[in-house]
């Protein structure tokens, strides 16, 4: 059980991060906007490029539409202001607010990574415990042989092997999209038909987090496994499984918890190349298509509210620490 | 054919077509079709934005004329045209009962509100055939004329459905068109409407029930898959997800497989409005491209049939010139570049460009355009044709936005380019050879910055001749001029598929294919 102490201390830390929050989110705004308009070429040259047909009075009106013919400083302190007012802006090549491209697109994106994310830790923690527990035996090295090729296979690649086999060759699931198209189904159809276009781009996502999860845990266990306070629960006689749920695993799973936070944010990462292969309507292709065309509105948007997304997972992961090791919040080593 | 007579053709033509597009046996009507878009279009409205899967799925929504696989216009929303003996008034008769998809009517005064206001103001191509209108009028709801400021040859070409879509008046008049909020509703009067655009993942279209062609269209649906990923979208249509796929909708290497697919046809037809033609871009402003040695050498040095069948997989026929052998005026005649490695050298040699110690005589910058695997694979080719006579290519990747901006501000050494060829010189071709079109930051201009005098005059005077066979004379000479001086290395006219289910009829009935209206498709 947390102290009361430890809770204080917890929502002092908490505080401090929230104010670090907000200064780090503008420099990420400026380093953000910088760096978008480092890449050559903008969006009305990529709409010319892509009409096969342009003149001087397209460039120059779509230029202003989009505001880019004022100085990059002027542009630089108008996005900064709108993110200070929470408004991310309009994309004036998809005609719409910037705001409602995100939330249009971020359920499925959050469907995709949020089940991958958890099925990954949740599966790939699990066998690297059993592994470490035990090390040396054939189980061992078969779930080590088995993450090794995971972590190796490229998730684009996975992708379209699963759709090879279970769409193309047994026809068991569809081979994309979100849901199928064109019918009626009722809300309890809709989820099992949504759950069904799920299982091939969640099980390509997972298979590299998991694979990394169970390395981590199958080590952590091992290098815990040899600790003294093990050894002195053995000497006080505890039972094995109480040894594992309660002084074990525990502690293992601190290095993973660092992990695991770190990636999550990276999860979106894996997920352009998921919702590209699957034609998967979210963020991730939102980014990738909006990187092409050099939407800056959009980019900058998408780009905002995912380093948010990292920093409070960061915090979030700080304050997990502090739930599965006590010691985090008193400051002992 | 003189123009009288074309005349007479097209109003014999126009009046046969009430009793012509009536339902034939076994035409039935009902069913959905399944289809592919890519790149996910930004908006569905054709006169504000023109990318190629905005056309073929705007084409649908939006219509104007059509054209045979002759390139000859064929009725559309036009029933009938005449043009007066000097060449300067076209008088269109539109068909009766044309609705928009709200329900109102569709009148001339629509067609001179699209054509003179919306689409000189936010199409560039249109921008550029209807800045050559001196006055267009209303007389009655069923008649537009257009008063031309000089004769322009190939005006009846300027309204096919990418160029001319016709939008509501009663809609943008008066309003800011480009952020028009019934945009997102994209009102025209094709035989489908817009049901559905769920972003990322597909549009749906549904039958426009006032649609003025008796029958028409037969399918109840289309469905337009937005499918990122090419692997992705050939399973798809393997596996009959979807019942058609065009343009770059399958790789080139995926075409062999779906000939032998029974249930699926594969043609290279309706592309001939389009006549995509492909060159090797050279920046003629930098030695040595500038030397015309040099760029002879280079249409020597690469072997364009092999590249036809390695890199297009036979999709793809050698270019001879600058104009498609799938369009009108092309030439056969003009002097060929045979593949020749020694003349290639020689040429090399004579305008002392010639080897060092280590065998190397240039090192030039090749952008690979960013348009798919076809590209970066032809880069290759080139790299190693380049260096079986000495010249190092070095292959530089960008995306789009890049390569818009180095190939448009003249900042590249080579390139490969692809324009289409829109049915008449003076529409697809003269825009790349001509001085007056050397326009720093303009992508698709005379961006290689070829510039001859005699090249401009003929093109000039061959877009204001009426009589057919003098154009032919000009454009022959032009050919020939082009050729001998070669601005660019053309290599090879695509020819794009065109992949569907054979349950599926009349997908492709114009030179305009897959852009189509889609009204006469049927499922059997």
């Amino acid at each position: 059980m947390i102290r009361l102490g430890s809770a204080a201390t917890i929502g002092l830390m908490a505080l401090s991060r929230i104010v670090q929050l907000v200064a780090v989110i503008l420099v990420i705004a400026t380093f953000n906007f910088v760096l978008v308009r480092a890449a050559p070429g903008d969006p009305a040259q990529v709409m010319a490029g892509q009409s096969g047909a342009s003149d001087p009075k397209l460039l120059e009106d779509l230029r202003k539409e989009y505001g880019l013919d004022k100085p990059y400083a002027v542009q630089l302190a108008s996005y900064l202001g709108r993110v200070v007012r929470l408004d991310l802006g309009y994309s004036y090549r998809q005609r719409r607010a910037v705001v409602d491209l995100i939330l249009e697109r971020l359920p499925a994106t959050l469907l995709l990574t949020v089940t991958a994310f958890c099925l990954a830790l949740l599966i790939g923690t699990t066998l690297g415990a059993l592994a470490g527990l035990a090390a040396g035996s054939v189980l061992d090295t078969v779930f080590t042989v088995l993450s090794l090729v995971l972590y190796a296979t490229p998730v684009f690649w996975l992708g379209l092997m699963l759709v090879l086999v279970f769409s193309v060759t047994l026809g068991w699931l569809p081979p994309f999209g979100y849901e199928t198209i064109n019918v009626k189904l009722s809300p309890l159809e809709h989820a099992l038909d949504i759950a069904k276009h799920m299982i091939m781009p969640v099980t390509s996502l997972a298979a590299i987090y998991l694979a990394i999860y169970a390395r981590l845990m199958r080590s952590s266990i091992i290098e815990v496994a040899q600790q003294d306070f093990i050894k002195t629960a053995r000497a006080k006689g505890l039972s094995g499984p109480s040894i594992v749920v309660g002084h074990m695993l525990r502690n293992a799973l601190v290095p993973v918890v660092t992990v695991a936070g770190m990636q999550a944010g990276a999860l979106v990462g894996g997920a352009v190349v998921i919702e590209t292969v699957f034609a998967w309507p979210g963020l991730g292709r939102l980014t990738f298509d909006a990187l092409l065309q050099r939407d800056y509105p959009v980019l900058l948007g998408i780009f905002l509210i995912l380093s948010i997304v990292v920093i409070v997972l960061n915090l979030l992961t700080d304050l997990i620490y502090r739930l599965i090791d006590p010691r985090m919040t008193t400051g002992a080593a | 054919m003189n123009r009288r007579e074309f005349t007479q053709a097209m109003l014999a033509a126009g009046a046969a077509i009430p009793f012509g597009i009536t339902r034939a046996a076994g035409q039935t009507r009902g069913g959905t079709l399944n289809t592919i878009i890519q790149p996910e279009p930004p908006l569905l409205v054709t006169a504000f934005n023109q990318q190629q899967p905005t056309l073929t799925l705007g084409g649908k929504i939006y219509e104007n004329l059509k054209y045979g696989a002759d390139l000859k216009p064929m009725p559309g929303m036009a029933q009938s045209w005449e043009i007066s003996p000097d060449g300067l008034t076209y008088t269109f008769k539109l068909f009766p009962n044309i609705t928009f998809h709200d329900g109102k009517p569709m009148t001339s005064a629509d067609v001179v509100f699209s054509c003179m206001k919306v689409l000189t103001e936010t199409h560039p191509r249109a921008r550029q055939n209807f800045a050559r209108v001196a006055s267009a009028e209303a007389p009655d709801p069923l008649t537009v004329v257009f008063k031309l400021k000089q004769p322009f040859a190939p005006f009846l070409g300027c309204f096919d459905c990418t160029s001319a879509p016709i939008v509501p008046k009663h809609i943008y008049e008066g309003t800011d068109y480009r952020k028009n909020p019934l945009n997102d509703k994209a009102i025209g009067t094709g035989p489908f409407k817009l049901k559905e655009w769920v972003r990322g993942s597909h549009v749906h279209l549904v039958r426009h029930e006032g649609y003025y062609l008796k029958d028409q269209p037969y399918l109840d649906e289309i469905i337009y898959r937005i499918i990122p990923d090419s692997a992705s979208r050939a399973l798809a249509l393997e596996n009959g997800t979807v019942q058609l796929a065009q343009w770059t909708d399958v790789e080139f290497f995926d075409v062999q497989r779906f000939k032998a697919q029974k249930n699926l046809e594969v043609t290279t037809k309706g592309y001939e409005y389009f006549a995509p033609h492909q060159w090797l871009e050279m920046n003629n402003r930098i030695a040595p491209m500038n030397d015309k040695r040099f760029r002879q050498a280079v249409m020597h040095l690469i072997d364009r049939d092999a590249l036809a069948k390695r890199v297009y997989f036979g999709s793809a026929k050698v270019a001879t010139g600058p104009i498609s052998s799938k369009t009108k005026f092309y030439d056969g005649k003009v002097k060929r570049y045979d593949y020749s490695i020694d003349k290639a050298k020689a040429l090399l040699d004579e305008m002392g460009l010639k080897p060092d110690t280590n065998g190397k005589r240039a090192e030039i910058k090749y952008i690979v355009p960013p348009y798919g695997e076809s590209y970066q694979r032809a880069g290759e080719f080139f790299r190693q044709s380049f260096a079986r006579v000495g010249i190092d290519l070095v292959l530089v990747g960008t995306d789009m936005a890049g390569w818009a901006e180095k190939v448009g501000n003249w900042d590249y050494e080579m390139t490969q380019n692809l324009l289409y060829q829109l049915g008449d010189p003076a529409l697809g071709v003269s825009r790349t050879y001509v001085s007056s079109n050397i326009k720093k930051g303009i992508l698709f201009s005379n961006t290689e910055g070829y510039s001859n005098p005699e090249v401009d005059r003929l093109f000039d005077e061959a877009a204001v001749t009426l009589d057919e066979a003098k154009r032919l004379e000009l454009y022959s000479k032009v050919q020939q001029i082009l050729v001998e001086d070669v601005p660019v290395a053309w290599t090879l006219e695509l020819e794009y598929p065109i992949i569907y289910d054979k349950a599926f009829k009349n997908i492709v009935s114009t030179g305009i294919g897959s852009h189509e209206t889609f009204g006469s498709v049927y499922k059997s």
